[in-house]
């Protein structure tokens, strides 16, 4: 799955030999929003709202990505900044294949992976069971499974307090539920990863060791997407960086000039 | 579909034509039918550990544990029993009234609980289908399998009060497996049907305890079939002979009770056709149905 068969003719074109593994092309991404229980909180209402045939009040349509193109190349890292709402998390979840462009194409090479702090695994199950079962849902043959899941557990350090390997998961602080779902899914190599703000929650000495596993991941000819409200970790990890503003592509280039233009901005 | 004329600038191509020469594929695309089969069956030790974990972690709050798993049918059995034959002395009708019930309502479960977990197969499950790419059919067959796990204690019970109500082993009871087995593909494919409706329309979950009770009514679990024919117009009583659960409780039924005989709603060898064709329509009707819906699945 990872290996491609390029055409003969790879080198001819004028990209520098680079080879494209995630293309962009002008996609806008808008999605419906359930606002809750707002407007119409009685029976009545809710039928008065079926009667008539009106849609339903609490779904809004939220235009979060609007037109956006880039081309991502294997062994690429590249961070996504922009303030809260700016449509970075929907783009990666575009690009992951879990939300249809409305308009725009997303094409990637392999199944991209989508790594994110909200996603859970089951958190009724302990964490060694989350680890099998996170393992296996990757596609994992059950012997690599069984040799690969003690370096996960290491890597993710919850042992590192006591044995949580074997507790429940609904029992971890949201950052070793966050280190242990990144240890899982950087176990495999992706031959996209797209980590949306995992690398923020872990304490120091995690944010060392998966900024070094995100460049390895890298080197292994993959690409990494990076989304982080922490340009710190993204000046240490990518060398690109796309500005997202209001869904709107502001600025894409190498990380020192957009980091620089971004907090200038500020 | 894509607006093509962005060129890239450095290749002179536009960005489709880049993506096409290097192979790259529409993110979130559908794989054709077989395909997907195919990438399913690379699941498996996904689906049965799974399964097996849910088992696992389902009862670890209680204090008896997994000794529920059999105190469960045990107990039902028992209210419907306390109701169905006490109070309402249906049993005067049944030569074997507890075994009857027994089998009925322990067969009727596995479907039962098979179409109301199905329903949340997505729904409760959003978490893993976030974060992961794998096929979804992956989570309504986790969820039949959970069952089958559970159906098969419930078998051992069955077969307990079978043999203690005094209906003598016969090798009819060989049957007995082929039955589950179509049963358990009628259950897969119904669950799929469940978990794509139920990912679409929330207000299933609200619906589907009536639904499942009318359900139970209609399928001689807790009553003598025979009353079918006495009591209703012909026509519905011949519609009724195709109810899926019904055809599975029956064949169950003459597979394990000797003293049934006389009394089966239809004869075997039709019973036997029923339950082939139900689990062939519902098996492979439901795993189309789900797979045509495989893009939307953890969206929204």
């Amino acid at each position: 799955m990872a290996e491609q068969t390029l055409p003969v003719n790879a080198g001819t074109v004028t990209d520098s030999g680079r080879v494209p593994t995630v293309v962009v092309d002008d996609v806008h991404v808008i999605y419906r929003i359930h606002k809750g229980a707002a407007g119409g909180t009685t029976p009545v209402s809710a039928l008065k709202r079926i009667v008539s045939r009106t849609k339903a009040p609490n779904i809004r349509e939220v235009h979060a990505v609007k037109g956006v193109s880039f081309t991502a190349y294997e062994g690429e890292a590249i961070g996504l900044i922009g303030s809260n709402g700016s449509g970075k998390s929907t783009l990666l979840r575009a690009i992951a294949g879990l939300l249809p462009p409305a308009r725009g194409a997303v094409y990637t090479q392999g199944q991209p992976s989508l790594l994110g702090v909200n996603a859970a695994l089951l958190n009724d199950l302990s964490g060694e069971r989350n680890v099998v079962l996170g393992c296996l849902a990757m596609g994992m043959p059950p012997e690599e499974v069984k040799r690969i899941a003690p370096e996960i557990i290491e890597f993710s350090g919850i042992n590192e307090r006591g044995d949580f390997a074997s507790l429940p998961m609904r029992t971890y602080s949201s950052g070793m539920g966050a280190r242990l779902r990144f240890a899982i899914s950087s176990a495999k190599k992706h031959d996209v990863l797209l980590i949306d703000e995992a690398l923020a929650t872990g304490d120091r000495k995690f944010r060392v060791r998966s900024e070094q596993r995100v460049r390895e991941l890298r080197d292994s000819a993959g690409t990494v997407f990076l989304v982080s409200h922490s340009i710190g970790s993204i000046r240490d990890t990518c060398e690109r960086t796309i500005w997202l503003e209001s869904g709107v592509l502001r600025m894409d280039g190498p990380t020192q000039e957009v980091c620089d233009a971004y907090e200038n901005q500020k | 579909m894509a607006n093509t004329a962005v060129a890239d600038p450095e290749s002179g191509l536009t960005r489709a034509q880049l993506a096409g020469r290097y192979g790259l594929r529409v993110a979130g695309e559908r794989p054709p039918l077989g395909e997907y089969a195919r990438r399913l069956w690379a699941y498996r030790h996904f689906m049965t550990a799974y399964s097996r974990a849910k088992v696992a972690s389902s009862l670890s709050n209680t204090q008896l544990g997994q000794l529920w798993q059999v105190l469960t049918p045990l107990t039902n059995a028992a209210v419907y029993f306390l109701i169905f034959g006490l109070i309402l002395a249906q049993h005067r009708n049944v030569n074997n009234f507890i075994a009857y019930l027994c089998t009925g309502v322990f067969i009727f479960i596995f479907t039962q609980t098979a179409a109301t977990n199905g329903t949340s197969a997505i729904t409760g499950n959003l978490g893993l289908i976030r974060a992961l790419q794998f096929p979804r059919a992956a989570l309504p067959i986790t969820v039949t399998l959970v069952q089958l796990q559970q159906l098969l204690m419930s078998m051992v019970v069955l077969a307990a009060i079978v043999l203690l109500t005094g209906e003598p082993v016969t090798f009819r009871w060989l049957l007995l497996p082929p039955m589950l087995l179509l049963q358990t593909i009628f259950n897969v494919g119904l669950s799929m049907v469940m978990a794509r409706l139920g990912s679409k329309v929330a207000d299933l979950k609200q619906i589907m305890p009536f639904v499942m009770r009318t359900w139970l009514y209609a399928s001689g679990v807790l009553y003598p079939v025979a009353l079918l024919r006495e009591h209703l117009p012909s026509w519905a009583a011949s519609i009724l002979e195709w109810n899926p659960p019904l055809v599975f409780i029956e064949l169950a039924r003459y597979a394990l009770l000797d003293s049934h005989q006389p009394n089966m709603v239809s004869s075997p060898p039709k019973l036997w056709a029923l339950g082939v064709f139900w689990a062939v329509v519902m098996g492979v009707g439901g795993f189309v149905y789900f797979w045509r819906g495989e893009k939307e699945y953890g969206r929204g």
